[in-house]
């Protein structure tokens, strides 16, 4: 695909095309920062089995696909809610294979970050100290102890790990797919030069002047991405910098609910599979709720000069 | 065995769990870089900043690192009060490269379990006869290799602090001294202490952990008598010195309602 080609693609056609059954998806790279919520429920929506997941710490939303089934194997270094603790959907299906087995695959943040960061250099491993005499190391096949070549000391050898896409939910990008991501960034950046193919879901789509006017923010250029959907209040219930804060009550709710099988199909009747698509489910979460997580007092950062 | 502090029968006007991230936060040395979970540790941080350690730098593995404690309760790292007014917003492997070149001073951790040896599980954990998936490592097994010294924050029963873990998903000593080494850890990290619900552990030569300070209204023999092996205890052990009004201030004022220290 060229970089001057018009990307911009409904949310349903993105998945439609870049995420069939059996993919390796790189979901929740800024951690509990602009998860991809909207994205990963149309992926249920459309039904897809056999995923492999990967991300850092995914907060609820790969308890979600794994309760529904969609997921056939994690590799991840955390798997739960993160300001409630476990993840049921995950605990019924590692350990009773509910609805369906899942494989994990652990690893520790550090290793996690530093598999993508190979295949963002086009290595096929990293080294690191990390890891070593944890059982995380004798049960994950990608991490492997190596005597170091220039001097006397054991490494850890993280294997390149290659997504097969990676979606990232950022502020502003523009129709080419040039992307600005700002706060924390955990392993967005690397995830998505790791990945075979980008889905980026935005807040707001911009001009591509907006975007090169500032190309230290410009943190996916345009050429690696496949798709962009305009896709505001894409990330809710968690928060997106600058557009709105955490919705800490839904993530309660969540766990409440998830903790019985029954409670789990109530609540993705609710949220996931009765709403046509994200404008819905804001519709439904209400204008009040909406407005209560709305940015209360913008704090801008200040203008970088590009002038010469 | 040294003369038991007396039980005292004081109307406590903190709870335990504040007791912990203060003895935590007392874990702090100024200027130190700090790294820094979510709950207990993100108080013990904002409490050694408002107390006695008001130049320590707060590593969080989302990519932040911070100066100033954020001016709201966070449920998480990757809350907008957060990132504004953060030092720098950048990548994981931004603070773990910090973290791995040896600058971080002290990073403080959770867990299911902790063992004799300070080893952590998070991964594999065991309810009412039955095996449970939690969650898993997160970066704490990062921080457990690679920080000068790891503070365990753990309530103090006989089910969380046990003689061996299920799974050890976090390495401390091992199976004691020495053992570090040989898995090519570095030399400069490891344990440095357990803050628990009732005292505090620290570590020997050999790598085992002993009781250093029970907290006030707490006896010896309960401490012992709740651990899940034959704990040795400190020729000075002592008692924790209770919070100061100081400190109690400096937790309410970001905690009021108790949301995280409620034990």
């Amino acid at each position: 695909m060229t970089n001057t080609a018009n990307k911009l693609v409904t949310l349903a056609a993105a998945i439609e095309a870049h995420v069939p059954s059996g993919s390796m998806v790189l979901l929740g790279a800024q951690l509990e920062h602009a998860i991809p919520f909207a994205a990963a429920h149309e992926i249920i929506r459309q039904g897809r089995r056999k995923l492999t997941l990967v991300g850092p710490i995914s907060d609820a939303l790969f308890d979600q696909m794994i309760g529904v089934g969609t997921v056939e194997r994690v590799m991840a270094a955390w798997v739960g809610n993160a300001s409630e603790g476990l993840g049921h959907c995950f605990r019924r299906a590692v350990e009773q294979g509910i609805p369906k087995p899942v494989a994990t695959v652990d690893y520790t943040n550090f290793t996690l970050a530093l598999a993508l960061h190979a295949a963002a250099l086009g290595v096929p491993f990293m080294p690191t100290y990390s890891a070593q005499g944890s059982e995380i190391l004798k049960r994950n096949g990608n991490l492997r102890e190596f005597p170091s070549p220039v001097n006397e000391e054991k490494l850890i050898a993280v294997r390149a790990l290659k997504p097969d896409v990676a979606i990232i939910h950022a502020q502003r990008a523009d129709r080419f797919g040039n992307t600005h991501l700002w706060g924390n960034l955990g392993v967005a950046v690397d995830g998505a030069r790791a990945s075979r193919r980008v889905i980026v879901t935005a807040e707001e789509i911009v001009e591509p002047e907006v975007v090169a006017s500032d190309p230290n923010r410009t943190l996916i250029p345009g050429f690696m991405v496949s798709a962009v959907v305009h896709e505001p209040r894409g990330a809710h219930p968690s928060p997106v910098q600058g557009y709105y804060g955490r919705d800490n009550a839904f993530f309660a709710d969540y766990h409440e609910r998830s903790r019985t099988v029954d409670g789990f199909e109530s609540w993705l009747a609710e949220w996931v599979t009765r709403p046509a698509g994200r404008p819905e489910y804001l519709e439904q979460l209400g204008a009040a709720r909406r407005e209560s997580l709305a940015v209360k007092k913008h704090a801008y950062s200040a203008a970088a000069d590009f002038g010469y | 065995m040294p003369a038991q502090p007396k039980a005292q029968m004081i109307q406590r006007t903190y709870s335990s769990g504040e007791m912990m991230a203060i003895a935590a936060a007392r874990e702090i040395r100024d200027e130190e870089l700090v790294f820094v979970g979510m709950r207990m540790p993100m108080l013990a941080f904002a409490v050694a900043k408002r107390t006695h350690a008001p130049h320590a730098i707060a590593l969080f593995e989302n990519g932040v690192i911070r100066e100033a404690p954020a001016a709201e309760m966070l449920y998480t790292m990757g809350d907008p009060a957060n990132l504004q007014g953060a030092t720098l917003c950048g990548t994981m492997l931004d603070v773990m490269g910090f973290l791995q070149q040896g600058r971080v001073q002290v990073a403080f951790l959770g867990a299911a379990e902790v063992d004799r040896f300070g080893n952590l599980n998070t991964t594999w954990g065991h309810r009412e006869g039955k095996d449970v998936r939690l969650p898993g490592s997160g970066g704490a097994c990062d921080l457990a290799c690679l920080a000068q010294r790891t503070v365990v924050l753990i309530p103090h029963e006989r089910s969380r602090l046990v003689e061996h873990t299920g799974f050890r998903t976090s390495p401390g000593f091992g199976t004691g001294e020495g053992w570090r080494r040989a898995q090519g850890l570095p030399a400069n990290s490891g344990p440095s202490a357990i803050i628990t619900t009732r005292g505090i552990l620290r570590f020997g030569e050999d790598g085992e952990a002993f009781l250093a300070a029970v907290h006030p209204g707490v006896s010896v023999e309960d401490a012992l008598n709740s651990a899940g092996w034959p704990l040795r205890v400190s020729d000075a052990i002592r008692e924790t010195p209770p919070p100061s009004a100081e400190e109690l201030a400096a937790i309410r004022a970001i905690d009021p309602g108790g949301f995280w220290t409620a034990a």
